[in-house]
């Protein structure tokens, strides 16, 4: 066996990483056996199948991660701060700004949307649970598992440095012959199987249970937004499964697809990632627009302006979001007629996204808005959104795209769509709705302290990198010399990455201060909101509602408590609950060896493990486990103890 | 509201920046198709300045008057639905300037994509630019001389780069000139040029592909017809030939400097067919393992270069290969 595939060899960064990695499993296990939390830990969340839960882990790791995503960030800024610096080698900036982009997306912002929509979404249509709770347990650890599988890319074996789209003939095994880029396929497609899994089931979920009364022009926005969303995915991630499968196919078994020889083709390559990559944008984007408009309509203490036009925008947007993936390539070299065939139909996104924008506005305008810390996160959305939004046309527009690509000013558009448009709308979202999951806020002078860092420092950040994209400076390169003048705007960039910094430090200092001293509130219902999910108390019951509730109105709730429409009509009876399950999890550990052994080609542990993972699929068709009933009164007993009555 | 300040402050600087930086290549042209692209990119940024207005403006109007204050402490906001005239304009509008922005991008793209107005009438100046490793190969089969790492031009002359790789995706850019344009293994793209200015402009590698890619520089000089000239003579008579085995060992080498041939590669490493053809069924299936296809021909004359360590592949003798380039390397 030839043990020097799995060594990265030295550099003070990677020895610290594995040290770091070590240091704080043998803490974790230290900690969970001193405290005797291992049947805790186990029995409440590992088996867990409650949609709460889940989401809460999906937090949790889109939270570990966003730190990764950011290290490595930092780390990029510094290593181009100045010209010549020789802090990160070309290869290891290539692993970061990889490994960079691919957390940040698949493992930052997108299980934070896909967590935070498992949190709300079933609340906020009225129903106990997700359609499928074990398969959403299956979801989430297939995503965790394959998060876990490209993070120890980096001390075992190395990362994958192609970057984050991977083109070929650059990600074969001709020119990237370290095992970076087997991780790559095995840990993208092993999460990807759970994103695609989240989407029928929630699409499902959406469809088929929500409240009576609740019909689909009366769902809440983040609900429409969610739906649509999962449309995409379930559309979008086939693309994705099949050019990874491929490419596995290339770097391990010797097929052709991809490479330079035996007519394979790079093309293809790059027509099936933006096939998928495009679309995946929207993926993390459109919850976004349902996050902020929920919290927009809740701070302007007024109904979301102009609901129908809102939800046709978003469908049409999902439609076109699947006939664009061609700006990519503009100079690929297909002609002027192709190019701006696609520089049209990307333009014409911009008109239903210019409707959303209007329709924030006119929801504020004649409100009594608010400055709520997740309310100042929509509101900074809108115009930097904006920015990221027009940059956006002018990309779009084929001929400049020749000068912007692969430049540094397509780097700022990115961000400036990403940032606010996903991660201002993850932050909004967790704010706003951490009071509902936790029986407390998060205290709003720490909140804004952190807002502005970030807002501004985004800013400073991210700006120069449109001046030094026309100054001709490329996307990846890790080091310029200091005739290119790209010195001082970069050295600005940089300092706006360490605020970024700051902010994030707040923000995290501010969870753990509001954890200990802010006052707790079970009311259930902060900020005086419109839809379903505040209608339960905090922290929320396990059966979420004791009774199923009646909608008559779009903001249910707001009708409830403005008009006393009544919500909560029926007795209480007993209710369903499905049990709790280890084999999801079991089922991402097998994936998780499976996926390490083929990147190392380790066949017969692959093999194994393939085996066992039709076991415990085996195992999970025919579990013959229907749940289990609460009697109505503990569910009474419950309610009374979350009103503070005595039982 | 102050967080604003810093966004105005950049906007600031950004058009105080625009006019008059040298700096910021895109903007300043020396050809043609950059002055195409750069009046397109003014164009773009004003429509878009003038978007940004409207929202910024509505936006602040909006937050000032409608926060709430003391002063409207009892005030309940309206429910209100939507208006069907309001989001008629804001469908119609942005509709209208997509339309107009389409219309500048299919004029100009077609503009860049060919010979550019002013020198249609001439016959283009062909150069085949491709790239290996972290280096680009020149090669000007009218004149028969080839050079690595640099390009020299006559100003006002259409010159017609044909590009493609020895390898990985890389892209031809040269900012102040125009445009840039992929050079792939298995076939050819054609990109437009043409300087108007003598001078000496950066030339790069835009697209990433790998270890050396931001070293991946090289320098286009445009000279007047006769300098041009005097350089090609020059060429002929100082620089030597590229043999084929040298040309090998140039395309496994990682960086060099500049070089100079007085023959182009071209005759004995023909480059790969067009868009057209390159999807081509010219091969009759001789041997399945091989795959033998044009493209695998084009492996064999574009040899990778730092082949990996293990494929299986490798490992495999290839009889036609190995006599192919026995005959090459002549033993
Ligand atoms: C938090 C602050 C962030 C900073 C300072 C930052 C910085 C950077 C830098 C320096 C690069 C590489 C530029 C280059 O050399 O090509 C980069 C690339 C990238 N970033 Fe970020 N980033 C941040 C957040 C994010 C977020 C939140 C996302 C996505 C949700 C994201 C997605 C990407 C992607 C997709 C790439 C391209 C990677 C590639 O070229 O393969 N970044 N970022
Ligand atoms: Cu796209
Ligand atoms: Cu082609």
């Amino acid at each position: 066996m030839d043990w020097d595939k799995f060594k990265v060899h030295g550099e003070p960064l990677i020895y610290g990483a594995m040290a770091s990695i070590v240091l704080a499993t043998i803490g974790i296990i230290v900690g969970l056996t001193y405290f005797k939390k291992w049947g805790y830990l186990w029995r409440e969340w590992l088996t867990t199948v409650d949609h709460k839960r889940i989401g809460i882990m999906y937090i949790l790791a889109a939270l570990l991660m966003l730190f990764r995503g950011g290290v490595d960030a930092i780390m990029m800024k510094l290593q181009t701060a100045a010209p010549d610096m020789k802090f990160l080698d070309a290869q290891h900036y290539n692993e970061v700004f990889t490994t960079h982009g691919l957390i940040m997306i698949l493992f930052m912002a997108m299980p934070f949307i896909i967590g935070l929509m498992n949190v709300i979404v079933p609340l906020q249509i009225g129903a106990r649970d997700v359609a499928f709770p074990r398969l959403n347990a299956v979801s989430f650890w297939l995503f965790f598992f394959g998060a876990m599988l490209l993070n120890i890319s980096f001390v075992i074996g190395g990362s994958p440095d192609a970057g984050w789209s991977a083109y070929f003939p650059l990600a074969s095994l001709e020119f990237s012959p370290t095992v970076g880029n087997n991780y790559y396929s095995l840990a993208l497609q092993i999460s990807g199987i759970g994103t695609l899994i989240t989407g029928v089931n929630f699409i499902v979920t959406i469809l088929k249970m929500r409240a009576p009364g609740m019909k689909l022009m009366k769902m809440p926005m983040f609900t429409w937004s969610v739906l649509i969303t999962n449309v995409i995915i379930v559309f979008a991630f086939p693309v994705l499964t099949v050019a990874l499968a491929l490419m596995m196919f290339d770097r391990l078994f010797g097929s052709q697809f991809f490479t330079m020889a035996n007519g394979g083709m790079d093309m293809l390559w790059a027509n099936l990632f933006w096939v998928w990559g495009h679309p995946e944008v929207y993926i993390v984007v459109l919850p976004a627009f349902g996050i902020y408009s929920e919290i927009i309509a809740t701070f302007s203490k007024k109904n979301l302006y102009g609901y129908t036009s809102m939800v046709f925008s978003m469908l049409i947007i999902s439609l076109l979001s699947f006939l664009v993936w061609a700006h990519h390539f503009y100079t690929m070299g297909q002609g002027a007629m192709v190019n701006s065939f696609f520089s049209i139909t990307t333009m014409a996104i911009a008109v239903p996204t210019g409707v959303k924008i209007f329709n924030w506005l006119f929801t504020l305008r004649k409100g009594r808005i608010s400055f709520t810390t997740p309310m100042l996160y929509s509101l900074a959305f809108i115009p930097i959104f904006t920015i990221g939004g027009v940059t956006g046309v002018m990309l779009a527009m084929a001929s400049a795209d020749y000068q912007y690509h692969n430049t540094m000013f397509l780097v700022a558009h990115f961000h400036y769509v990403l940032i606010p448009g996903a991660v201002f709308a993850v932050i909004a979202g967790f704010h706003y709705w951490f009071p509902k999951v936790f029986g407390f806020r998060l205290n709003e002078r720490l909140g804004k302290h952190a807002f502005w860092w970030i807002v501004i420092s985004f800013n400073v950040s991210f700006f120069p990198l449109f001046l030094l994209g026309l100054m001709g400076m490329t996307r990846r390169q890790y080091t310029y010399s200091a005739e290119t003048g790209f010195g001082p705007l970069s050295m600005v960039s940089f300092v706006g990455a360490i605020g970024l910094v700051v902010g994030f430090v707040i923000l995290v200092y501010n969870i753990y201060w509001s954890t200990r001293y802010e006052p707790r509130d079970t009311d259930g219902d902060p900020w005086d909101a419109r839809t379903l999910e505040w209608a339960t108390k905090s922290p929320i019951p396990a059966y979420n509602f004791a009774v199923v509730p009646n909608v008559k109105t779009r903001d249910a709730y707001w009708s409830a408590k403005q008009d006393k429409v009544p919500l909560f009509e029926d007795k209480i009876t007993k209710i369903h609950m499905p049990s709790n399950t280890g084999k999801p999890f079991i089922l991402g550990v097998i994936f998780f060896i499976a996926g390490f052994s083929l990147v190392f080609s380790l066949w017969i542990p692959a093999i194994l493990s393939g085996v066992g993972i039709l076991i415990v699929m085996a195992a999970m068709s025919f579990d013959r486990d229907h749940g289990f009933y609460i009697p109505a009164e503990e569910v009474i007993a419950t309610e009374k103890k979350l009103r503070g009555e005595t039982v | 509201m102050n967080k604003k300040g810093p966004l105005y402050a950049l906007f600031l600087s950004l058009i105080l920046l625009l006019p008059g930086c040298s700096s910021i290549a895109v903007l300043n042209p020396k050809g043609p198709a950059a002055r195409t692209l750069s009046d397109t990119i003014i164009l773009s940024i004003v429509v878009m300045l003038g978007v940004l207005a409207v929202v910024y403006i509505l936006y602040v109007f909006v937050l000032l008057k409608y926060r709430a204050k003391k002063s409207n402490e009892g005030y309940i906001p309206p429910h209100e639905e939507g208006n069907k005239w309001l989001e008629a304009i804001w469908i119609t509008i942005p509709i209208i300037i997509v339309a107009f922005l389409s219309v500048v991008t299919v004029k100009t793209t077609v503009d860049v994509e060919n010979v550019a107005a002013d020198y249609k009438d001439q016959k283009p100046l062909v150069i085949y630019a491709s790239s290996s490793n972290w280096k680009w190969h020149f090669s000007y089969p009218e004149e028969g001389i080839e050079t690595v790492n640099y390009v020299n031009i006559p100003v006002h002359r259409a010159v017609e780069f044909r590009l493609y790789s020895f390898g990985t995706i890389s892209s031809l850019w040269i900012p102040q000139l125009g445009g840039q344009k992929y050079a792939m293994s298995d076939m050819l793209t054609t990109l437009h040029l043409s300087a108007d200015t003598v001078g000496s402009y950066v030339g790069r590698n835009a697209n990433f592909n790998g270890k050396g890619f931001a070293h991946m520089e090289f320098e286009a000089l445009a000279m007047t017809d006769a300098d041009y000239q005097e350089w090609v003579k020059d060429v002929k008579e100082t620089a030597g030939p590229l043999s084929e085995e040298e040309f090998k060992n140039l395309l496994e080498m990682e960086h060099v400097g500049r070089k100079t041939y007085t023959n182009t590669h071209l005759s004995f490493s023909p480059p790969p067919g067009d868009h057209g053809d390159h999807m081509g069924t010219n091969g009759t299936e001789k041997d399945t393992d091989n795959g033998n296809t044009e493209h695998q021909d084009n492996k064999e004359i574009h040899p990778s270069p730092a082949p990996s360590s293990e494929t299986e592949f490798d490992s495999v003798p290839n009889p036609e290969l190995d006599d192919e380039s026995a005959t090459h390397e002549g033993h």
